[in-house]
């Protein structure tokens, strides 16, 4: 296990640098430059401009000394907020979001679980058909609406939690928690009942029944663990989801998260910026993918045994 | 053998749902028992004199040299002040750190006469020298200052900025003392006095600028809270980027008696529906714009705590006149004069705009354009057969270009129908992100494309200057010779103000009979306001002065 | 686990076809699929045949009317613009349904084929197949989209193939877990022993046992490439106004949800009736196709 996890570390290097190299050249061809404004910019502006951030060398020389500074652990400095280093953004904004995320998985996963397993275990009745609808319509409901509908009912028609912050008002971390989570609850709902049925229909499920195991222990102490497989491979892209798809729960509720930097970043083509941010979320997400599929290894001896014996 | 290795995975498995449930339920409890909603910020502001200002995007920097946009202006007009102060209601400018200054007959050579009592917000004597040194900071082009040419009216200042002239002592800024400062112009400029209160004036700290870098150095960290030295009403304590800004007073202050406000909140808000919902949790005691839909229901409402105020600025639509359909000037009328401008803003914008027929916002510095431009879809229509598209036939295909926004799209959906509708034209609709949108329109790749224009200071200059031949902010390939001669030359020779006016009306007329842009509303401001503020008065700059402002709940 | 293999027997050649009519027997005794089938060939034909039997034109403007509520005229309401509400639900519907289907099948085919080679020959070759999909997770969206719209211009084909190479990548990760605890169960090594090729055991073995979560993934990623559409269309990638689509109308209509009700309500019911529809069908092919339920 550990040398598989090393050996996938060390995968990461190649892919952060292929990373780093699409995304700069990205960046840099995109139309529009950081320096581009609604008045018309006086052209000994640009240049005094350009010298100032290098722009002025050519890309590939540019790409060169972007990559010695990353080597060194140093993002370089905003091009839009002026005098703010990257890593300084990233310092402040990544908080946030982590904690938003992580809330917004923890409610997935409470609510996703329950409600699929709960499902699975009475197919075909309302016990199935109650949390299933529920799932689908969190499924469609994109948080664009979901976030000012529960803004709207909950913090201005009833008047119960606050409308917007993080950590500025008791509560205020509840109504985004639960609008980012919601989607993915959803989700889970859905893979956990599939995950649950397939496993409920399989032959030791039915000895265990035979032998009169009760049907709850039969839940948590045999079926739980496969049936539960779909939603551990769908954790690491889900965690890179709540991630990115923070900015608009972000916007909604005012908080001052990673993904409002990063969506502004790319408007203001913040060079500098955005090829932080996005190293910085590469790097996160090829990690919980590793994460996402350990556990999967874990809950799936086999494809241990297999792991083992192909690397030993 | 693999049934041990199962049951203890299983078991460990067990384990870890067990604790993630455990974990999960004591988080929802935290939360939880964290609600229960305490108390506004708006009613804990009234009682302790904080304000709480919904304030737009993240400001950049509050550098005063570099900063650029609207709400950056509100920050540093909190923690800086210029030599002059506006009266609030009408703008006038009245005394700011100058107490009081004379202009010579020739209306050329300003000499101010500082406060003796003027100070930076860490005590130290702020003096006429402060103001050269500013000003030879705001001319360094390697600052990268896109206001500039506030200055370019002092004498040499241009002839400094572009390189000309290389001794900053030839330029017309003279500190006669420590407390008297000479300003000699090229010309007599009645608007100077107001560019004094625009903040690429103001004075900046030389001590603090050098401590942290080169003057005319972008990207230092003076601007940040624990740095910044200014000589407002108010300083900077804390900047959280995209959360909030607090400013609270400053004690060094000349009038520091007479600020009421302990503090301003200023919290970023770049999405205006969650500002209206903020400001309804009582969240915000001020909006920076309220969404067009929401202006009916407050209106119907008769809610006082709407404010709808004339804003000195002109939406309209620029015509490529490079484009082969657009060349012809009769075209470009028939586009104008098939704009239903009455319709359009008490149905789409529903602000209480003001169709607008001429460039120039009326009333600017007394200034009411005459327009023969009306809404006149049968005359167009006449127009445009003579152009040679009777009925819309044969008019090529042609796009509005605008940047992705939910009110530059309903105006261009809502002109889209008006133009097929009266000429009988198709046009398309191309919305761009931005910067590509800024990428697209000064390459000149476009048709016709949205623009507004909010003045930096009110005078009829500061809107018809744009059309010159070579101006940065024209993009419509539209030159006239004459135009230039009269607004650069004849203009400013003018001796009376009614002398002027003629000469902008002269201009403007040429303007409207070539039609490269399309006028279509001035501005209004529309803002949400808790009745407890008190002296925030509207004004045509939307300017605010935080000194005069006080907080009084109502019984 | 380790003796499920007497529960999925090894297929013989001809069971191919039988597998398929068996589960269309299946499927039409599941009332839900049916009336969800029903509901989705009803969408598809109206989209089809809007431009006949839409009320109005889609860019009918009366701008003094505005907004209205539905009533006689309007069934569904007019938007700010005057628009008559039921035919932009109508046009919208169309772009939907395309976008929906056309960059789901995309993701479908270059996510299964690429999930499947992945899980099912392993080793290196998964390793490298993986790392890539993990790039492409990494990379950018924002950047990309708006780069993609410049460069090629504004272009609804465009638009399939940006979302499909965004959505492909989960679906690759499932298959090729699936097929990754599939491949070593004895049924697949018995097959081997009977000399299949590694392809044909691909087709007949992997790939109808991996249907069952590819199709409710699929249920999910339409209503999720529907949303995306939405969020790249208010980017302006795609669909320009006065087209529009379902989840460009929902957009809108959320910002006036307080005044204007309806114009946030109807074309979510048009979305949610057509997500609940895909839904009933997916679970219905989903029990339809299962190999192993044919025995119960």
């Amino acid at each position: 296990m550990y040398r598989f996890a090393l050996g996938r570390l060390l995968q990461a290097i190649p892919v952060l640098l292929v990373v780093i190299t699409v995304t700069f050249f990205l960046v840099h061809s995109a139309p529009g430059g950081p320096f581009s404004a609604d008045k018309a910019v006086p052209p000994e502006v640009i240049k005094a401009l350009e010298e100032q951030y290098n722009l002025n060398q050519p890309v590939w020389q540019q790409y060169i000394g972007y990559l010695g500074d990353v080597l060194r652990g140093d993002f370089g400095p905003s091009f839009k907020y002026s005098g703010r280093t990257v890593n300084e953004l990233i310092g402040a904004g990544l908080p946030i979001t982590a904690e938003l995320a992580l809330y917004a998985m923890l409610v997935a996963l409470g609510v996703g679980i329950t409600a699929g397993v709960g499902a699975a275990m009475r197919p075909n009745t309302l016990q199935d058909y109650l949390p299933m609808t529920g799932a689908m319509i969190g499924i469609c409901m994109p948080s664009f609406l979901l976030g000012p509908l529960l803004v709207l009912i909950f913090g201005i028609h009833l008047d119960w939690l606050p409308v917007s912050g993080w950590g500025d008002i008791p509560g205020d971390k509840i109504l985004p928690s639960i609008t980012l989570g919601t989607g993915y609850a959803a989700y889970i709902a859905r893979l956990s009942r599939g995950g649950m049925l397939e496993v409920l229909s399989q032959d030791y499920i039915r000895t265990a029944r035979a032998k009169g195991l009760s049907e709850r222990l039969i839940i948590v102490k045999h079926a739980l663990r496969g049936g539960l497989i779909p939603v551990v491979a769908f954790l690491g892209p889900a965690f890179a989801g709540l991630l990115a798809g923070s900015f608009v729960v972000e916007t909604i509720f005012q908080i001052p998260g990673m993904g409002r930097f990063y969506v502004q970043a790319a408007f203001n083509r913040d060079y500098t910026l955005i090829l932080g941010m996005t190293i910085f979320l590469s790097t996160l997400i090829i990690v919980f993918n590793l994460l996402s599929d350990m556990l999967a290894i874990w809950l799936n001896p086999k494809l241990r045994h297999e792991l083992e014996g192909a690397k030993s | 053998m693999t049934y041990l290795s199962t049951n203890w995975s299983l078991y460990r498995g067990k384990l870890a749902t067990e604790l993630g449930l455990k974990l999960f339920l004591a988080l929802v409890f935290v939360g939880l028992t964290g609600c229960g909603s305490g108390e506004s910020n708006v009613s804990a502001g009234n009682k302790n004199g904080t304000l709480y200002w919904g304030n737009g995007t993240e400001p950049q920097t509050l550098d005063p040299q570099i900063a650029t946009g609207v709400p950056e202006s509100h920050i540093i007009s909190a923690v800086m002040e210029g030599l002059v102060l506006k009266n609030r209601k009408t703008l006038e400018p009245i005394p700011g750190v100058a107490e009081s200054w004379d202009i010579s007959a020739d209306g050329t050579v300003y000499t101010f006469k500082l406060r003796d009592n003027a100070r930076w917000s860490n005590g130290d004597t702020h003096t006429a020298h402060d103001y050269a040194w500013s000003w030879w900071r705001a001319l360094q082009p390697a600052l990268g200052n896109l206001y500039a040419y506030m200055l370019f009216p002092i004498k040499n200042a241009r002839q400094y900025y572009e390189g000309d002239i290389s001794d900053f002592s030839e330029v017309g800024v003279k500190a006669l003392d420590d407390r008297t400062l000479q300003v000699t112009l090229s010309f007599p400029t009645p608007y100077f006095l107001q560019l004094l209160d625009h903040y690429s004036t103001y004075p900046v700290h030389k001590e603090t600028i050098e401590k942290f870098g080169d003057a005319d150095q972008r990207g230092t960290r003076w601007t940040y809270e624990g740095n910044l030295v200014g000589n407002g009403p108010f300083q900077l304590v804390d900047w959280k980027i995209n959360r909030r800004i607090v400013v609270e007073g400053n004690p060094h202050y000349w009038d520091a008696n007479n600020v009421s406000l302990n503090k301003i909140v200023f919290i970023p808000i770049e999405n205006i529906v969650t500002e209206e919902r903020m400001f309804r949790a009582k969240q915000l005691h001020v909006t920076s714009s309220l969404p067009a839909d929401k202006i009916s229901v407050y209106r119907a409402a008769k809610d006082p705590e709407l404010r709808i105020a004339p804003y000195l600025g002109t939406y309209y639509y620029r015509l490529n006149v490079r484009k082969p359909q657009l060349k012809d000037p009769r075209v470009r009328r028939a586009l104008a004069m098939s704009v239903d401008r009455q319709r359009l803003v008490d149905n789409i914008t529903k602000g209480g705009q003001i169709p607008a027929y001429a460039m120039t916002p009326p009333g600017t510095m007394g200034y009411y354009p005459e327009s023969d431009l009306t809404f006149d879809p049968e005359g167009a229509k006449r127009l445009l057969a003579e152009a040679g598209y009777p009925n819309g036939e044969g008019f090529p295909s042609t796009e509005i270009l605008y940047n992705t926004n939910e009110g530059h799209r309903k105006v261009a959906v809502a002109l889209q129908d008006m133009w097929k509708k009266h000429l009988n034209i198709d046009i398309r609709l191309l919305n761009q992100e931005w910067k590509v949108y800024l990428d697209t329109e000064s390459a000149g790749q476009y048709e016709i494309s949205r623009a507004g224009w909010i003045g930096d200071y009110v005078d009829p200059n500061n809107f018809l200057d744009l059309f010159l031949c070579n101006g940065g902010n024209n993009r419509t390939g539209w030159c006239n010779e004459e135009y230039d001669r009269l607004i650069l030359d004849v203009a400013p020779s003018m001796s009376s103000l009614k002398e002027r006016l003629e000469v902008f009306q002269k201009a403007e007329n040429m303007l409207l009979d070539d039609m490269p842009i399309i006028p279509i509303y001035t501005y209004t401001s529309v803002q949400l306001v808790n009745s407890a503020v008190k002296n925030l008065d509207p004004n045509i700059m939307n300017s605010p002065a935080y000194k005069d402002i006080y907080l009084q709940a109502d019984k | 686990m380790n003796n499920s293999s007497s529960e999925t027997t090894v297929m013989p050649d001809d069971q191919g076809t039988s597998l398929w009519q068996d589960a269309w027997i299946k499927l039409s005794k599941n009332r839900l699929a049916l009336f969800g089938l029903a509901v989705l060939v009803t969408l598809i034909l109206v989209s089809l045949l809007t431009p006949l039997i839409a009320p109005y034109g889609y860019e009918e403007q009366n701008l003094d009317m505005g907004a209205t509520a539905p009533s006689l005229q309007h069934w569904l309401g007019t938007d700010i613009f005057g628009r008559d509400m039921l035919t932009r639900i109508m046009y919208g519907g169309r772009v939907s349904l395309m976008v929906g289907f056309i960059a789901t099948a995309v993701a479908l085919v270059i996510g299964i084929l690429w999930g499947a080679t992945a899980g099912f020959f392993g080793g290196r070759l998964d390793a490298v197949m993986m790392r890539i999909v993990d790039v492409l997770y990494a990379l950018p969206f924002m950047i990309f989209i708006i780069l993609l719209m410049v460069v090629f211009g504004r272009n609804i084909l465009l638009l399939f193939l940006a979302i499909g190479a965004v959505e492909w990548l989960t679906m690759a990760r499932i298959v090729r877990s699936q097929v990754m605890s599939l491949r070593n169960q004895e049924f697949v090594e018995a097959a081997h022993s009977l000399g299949l090729s590694q392809w044909t055991i691909i087709r007949r073995h992997i790939i109808p046992n991996t249907l069952g979560p590819v199709i409710v993934y699929t249920t999910l990623t339409i209503p999720s490439v529907m949303l995306l559409e939405a969020f790249l269309s208010f980017l302006g990638l795609g669909i320009q106004p006065p087209e529009s689509s379902w989840g460009l109308l929902i957009n809108y209509g959320v910002e006036t949800m307080e005044e204007f009700p309806w114009l946030l309500i109807f074309p979510g019911i048009a979305l949610s009736l057509t997500l609940f529809a895909l839904n009933f069908l997916g679970d219905g092919l989903r029990d339809a196709l299962d190999p192993r339920t044919s025995k119960d």
